[in-house]
Order: C-alpha cells, then structure tokens, then sequence
C-alpha cells in the first residue's frame, strides 16, 4: 500500500509537514532585520562613510522586519492565544522559549534606542515645527526629552555609539540563535551542526545588506533623486566579501558531509538530488548564489558605467534575496523531507488559501515594506536631512 | 460547631483548588486522576520487547487506538515490518500503522521481523528540553507526557523526537503522544497495547520494583534501545533487536 507524495518508508507520523512555509519565513526576515542592522552599524562603529545615506533606511528596515517577525509564528501556533507563556513561564532549557527574550532585548534595548537617538534632534524639531495630530505623533515620540544642545548631542551620540557596540553581538546573537534552534535538534542531521548558526548569520547578513541596497535604489527612483554611487559601489563590494564568506561556510558543510558520509549521508544526498534538485541545487545555489556571485565580481574586476553598474548591482540583489529565500526554504522544508528512519521521503506542498498558505506569507512579506513606508513618512531618513541638520 | 462565612470562603476555596488539580490531571493524561494508594515516587516505568514474539497481528494498535480515542491516521504506537536481504536497505512497511495487520509476505526466503514502536519514554528526553513553556514533561515515575490545557502547538517536540512518536492532534491542536495508558497503570492496570498483545511481546515494567521481571530479563537477554547513539536514556528495552532497525 502506498502513500500518495511518499516514497520508501516514514514512520506513520511522519508523513504530515509540521513546519510549513511560515516557518521558512521566519528565519528569512529574522535574517533581513539582522543583516540590515549590521549594514547600519559598518558606518556608526566601523565609519564606513560612504554608507552613511543608508545609515537611517537600514536601521527603519531593520525595525520593519522585526516587528514583523513574530507573525508567522504566531499564525503557526496550535494555540497563539498562549504565546505569551514562553514570557511568563519560559522552560529555561528550550532555545525557543530564550529566543523570545533575545528578540525582546533586540528590539527594546538595541533598535528602538539607536533609531530615538539618532532621530531625537529631529522629532524634537518636528514636534515643534507641526500642528494637529502630526505635532501630537511627535509630542509623544520626544519621550518629554526636549533638549537638543550641543552637549546633549553629544551625549546621545555617545549612547547612540554604545548601543551599537552592543548592538553588534546582539544582531549576531539574533540571528546565530535562529540558526542554533535549528542546529541544536540532534534527531535531525539535516540540521544539526554547529556551523548552522555560523552560516544562518552570513546568510543574514548577506539577505539584510541586499535587502537595503534594493530599498534604497528603489527610494531613489520613487523620489527621482540622484543615487549616490560611491554608496552603492562600497554596499556592493561588503555585499561580495559577505557572501563569499557565507558561501565558503555553506560548502564547507557540503564537504564535510560527503567527506564525512555518516549514516545519513545516502538518505540526505538522494533528496538534494530529487526532490530537492530544483530549490537546491538551481535556485540556492546556481541562481541564488553562483550568479550573483558572478554578477558581482564581475563589478570588482572590470570597469562599468554608473547605469550598467547600477543594474549589475539590482540583478545581483535580487536573485540574492531569491537565493536566501531558497536556502531557509531548503534548510526548513528539507528537514522534514526525509524520514529519520532514513528510509523514506515526503513531500509538501503549499496551500494558497489558508492560515499557513501562500497568501497568508505573501501578506506577511509585504506588511513590513508598508511598515517601512509608514515609518519613513514619520521619520524621514534622507540624507538631505543629514545634511541640513550637519548644517545647522 | 458554628461555621463563619469566612470559613464557607477558605472551604469553598480549598474544594476549588482540589477540583481544578483533579481536572489538571485528568486534562493531562485523558482520564481520571491517580488513585491515592499510588506513590509516583515509587515507580519508574518502562517497556520490554521481545521482537520474536511480535506477530504483526496490529491488536496493540487498535487497543491503544480504541482506550485513547487516537485520532485517525495518527499513532501513539504502531508496528512496523522489517524485510532484510544480504547488502540491500531493509525494505519497510507499516500500513496504517498495523492497524489492520500486514498483507502477506511476497517471498519467503528473506529475513523477515516485526518491530512494535511507542514512545520511548527517554530520560533524558529531547522532547521535554525544548518545549518553550515546558507543557511537555517528565512525570516523577518516568512517563513522558504533554499538558494539552498548556501546550502551545509549536511542534519543536516533534522535530526534536527522533523516533517519530509525537503528531499534532487535529482537534486539540496540541501535540499528542503514548502516555503509557497512564491512566491505567496509576491505578495497578497494563497498557492497552500491553493487554491485548497475544503473545505477550509487550510488556509494561516497573524498574523500581525489585520483584518486577525486567530485571531477569534484561540480566539474561542481550537487549538494546532504539537509536542509542541520540543518548536520550530511552526506556523501551528490545529483545533481539537487529541492526537494520531505525
């Protein structure tokens, strides 16, 4: 007797996905927020000038996402009425329930600080600039802190400075520890391995750096403004290295197992070979990472007019983002692909309308670009700005 | 004796909080709380089986099925059917979980086993280290079970289970899994699977009772867990287990 979409043997419970396309989702953004976050920290700590006119976009980015963050797993839960347990009565012992006070630290401690620092000179000036509601919206976010002298700049940026420092190791810890939930189940050799939260976090920032390059040029375009190449080249070029970091790591794992071949090697290499051929090995790896990969040595090697090095760079942004997708997908649905008898496969396939379906993550994936434009309206991060306050 | 109505509150009060235990207990394993006389510290339980002695008959299954009300197409045990040929993969078989036995062998001249399977009630049990409000525990008798009225429906004990016993229950929409027929064995009963094995292939063992058979059997037999690499301290012992088995 045969099961329809199975093949060989699966223990009988087995069968059925219990992490679906949500759960794919949630490393991803998880990884946009700590990718975008380190983009923005290269010119606070590292003073990288040159990505200074991203600086702002990177870290609303990164808020957008985060705030986003928790949804596919609270549309993921059995019971999301009880979520707030793992808060109230976390079992010490479990990586998920920590990652909730990891998230609450990011999002309290880190993000939310650095971006009222850095915005405080000018909520405070909106507050007293605008009337009716708007005044109101910055009456409120100036937190009673009205005071924006030289010294109390000066204070703020050395605050701003150290939340930075710290918020470094945090972004780190962020997404290492997405990677260590997935890399600490020792039932499944898909995932365990100590470099999963090594590769999660260059993943991540590979995904983030990408991310806000796509934004910002798509910005520029909206607000027909010229775009400023030397701060796309220089995002380009970290976006390279990263990603030949991240792609030595992603092939050491591969080599490690072949060389390796334990007992789950057969089992594991006859699934990227079926029913993982087309995600894995053409998306992630060939769309996803060799091409873009290709695209953008290619800028570092030979001389491109602005407009085809700002096309090389879109191209090869985009098919990263594609490719970062593939590889949670990859890693999340690839893990519950194979039977941990090693004997058998399943397959999934993604409902369109459900709780857990295509439109429900498409939503998911456009609600932080509206959040995004929400925040950009109430905190604007355009470097005239900069320059305007620089000038005052 | 004049009775205040401050007495009535702590009385009432104190009823309450022994009903809700009482309801606790009973949401938790699905039937009634523990008869008084049984000392959970008194007790360590586990599983012997004999693989010689399984027939493949599927009786363990139903009964566990029709005693827990398992929903259909999940399994808090199932049998499986090893067929093992000279340098190939075992070819593996358990329809419906043996709910209504297997189809016959098509050939005769291989060797042939059944392999009953259940949650192995680990020690060290991976299910419990990662569920995130800790809804899965270990009771002080050694059952692993799920608190259904706390669990958050995340499935992280499913991932992390390596013998594939736990499945999310399509009603309750909390995992659910073996709880060792808790309900019964608290009260001096076998499991349901235990009782209606035939030939007696499985059977239920209290490692803390010195006059249990467990201990002549693991002194005389050579015995192994399932997956003993994973080091969960699993509880469910094998008879003749072959190397083919996962």
């Amino acid at each position: 007797m045969t099961i329809p979409g199975v093949d060989g043997f699966m223990y009988p419970n087995e069968v059925e996905l219990q992490w679906g396309l949500l759960i794919v989702l949630y490393p991803y953004i998880t990884g946009l927020v700590a990718g975008a976050f380190i983009l923005a920290s290269l010119e606070r700590v590292f003073k990288v000038e040159a990505v200074r006119p991203t600086y702002r976009l990177a870290l609303l980015t990164a808020l957008a996402f985060l705030l986003v963050a928790p949804l596919p797993l609270q549309l993921h839960l059995g019971h999301p009425e009880r979520s707030l347990e793992m808060y109230l009565t976390p079992h010490t012992s479990s990586a998920m329930a920590m990652f909730g006070f990891v998230y609450l630290w990011y999002l309290m401690v880190v993000l939310l600080a650095e971006i009222w620092l850095e915005y405080r000179a000018d909520i405070v000036r909106m507050a007293q600039t605008s009337t009716g509601l708007r005044h109101t919206v910055y009456k409120a976010l100036t937190l009673g802190s009205e005071n924006v002298s030289p010294a109390a700049r000066t204070i703020d940026d050395k605050v701003g400075f150290t939340i930075t420092v710290i918020g470094i190791p945090s972004a780190f810890l962020l997404h290492g520890y997405v990677g260590f939930i997935f890399g600490s189940v020792k039932a499944n050799p898909w995932w365990s391995t100590p470099l999963m939260p090594i590769v999660f976090l260059f993943s991540a920032m590979v995904s983030g750096i990408a991310a806000v390059l796509l934004l910002y040029v798509a910005s520029m375009k909206l607000r027909r403004t010229p775009i400023d190449m030397p701060c796309l080249d220089t995002i380009a070029r970290y976006l390279f290295y990263t990603f030949v970091i991240d792609f030595t790591l992603e092939m050491l794992d591969l080599v490690h197992r072949t060389y390796e071949a334990d007992e789950s090697f057969r089992s594991l290499d006859f699934m990227v070979h079926t029913r993982l051929m087309f995600s894995q090995v053409v998306v992630q790896i060939f769309l996803g990472t060799l091409l873009p990969l290709a695209l953008l040595a290619a800028t570092q090697l030979w001389r491109f007019t602005q407009a085809r090095r700002r096309a090389l760079y879109v191209t090869a942004c985009s098919f990263t983002m594609v490719g970062i997708f593939a590889m949670r997908w990859n890693v999340v649905i690839g893990g519950q692909l194979f039977s941990k008898s090693f004997l058998g496969y399943t397959s999934y396939k993604v409902e369109f309308a459900a709780r857990e379906g295509l439109l429900t993550a498409v939503a998911l994936m456009i609600l932080p670009l509206a959040i995004l434009v929400v925040l950009v309206k109430l905190l604007p991060p355009w470097e005239e700005r900069v320059i305007s306050k620089s000038g005052s | 004796m004049d009775i205040t109505r401050r007495d009535l509150f702590q009385i009432g009060g104190k009823l309450l909080v022994l009903a809700s235990a009482g309801a606790t207990l009973e949401q938790i394993v699905g039937a009634e709380a523990p008869s008084d006389a049984y000392k959970m510290a008194g007790h360590w339980w586990g599983m012997i089986i004999d693989i010689d002695k399984c027939i493949g008959c599927g009786n363990c299954v139903r009964g566990c099925s029709r005693e827990n009300d398992v929903p259909k197409g999940y399994y808090r045990t199932w049998v499986e059917r090893y067929q093992v040929e000279e340098r190939k993969q075992p070819v593996v078989d358990s329809p419906d979980g043996a709910m209504n036995g297997f189809p016959p062998l098509k050939r005769e001249d291989i060797k042939a086993f059944f392999v009953p399977k259940l949650c192995n009630h680990c020690a060290e049990s991976p299910c419990v280290q990662v569920c995130p409000v800790g809804a899965t525990f270990v009771s002080p008798d050694g059952v692993v079970l799920v608190d259904r009225e706390y669990c958050l429906g995340c499935r992280y004990c499913v991932q992390a289970c390596p013998y594939g016993c736990r499945y999310l229950h399509p009603e309750t929409r909390t995992v659910d899994k073996c709880t060792l027929c808790y309900h019964r064995i608290t009260r001096g009963l076998t499991t349901a699977c235990c009782e209606n094995c035939p030939t007696g292939a499985r059977q239920l063992v209290d490692f803390k009772n010195p006059q249990d058979p467990v201990h002549e059997f693991l002194r005389k037999n050579k015995v192994e867990v399932l997956k003993p690499y994973m080091a969960t301290r699993a509880k469910v012992y094998y008879k003749n287990l072959d190397g083919s088995v996962r």
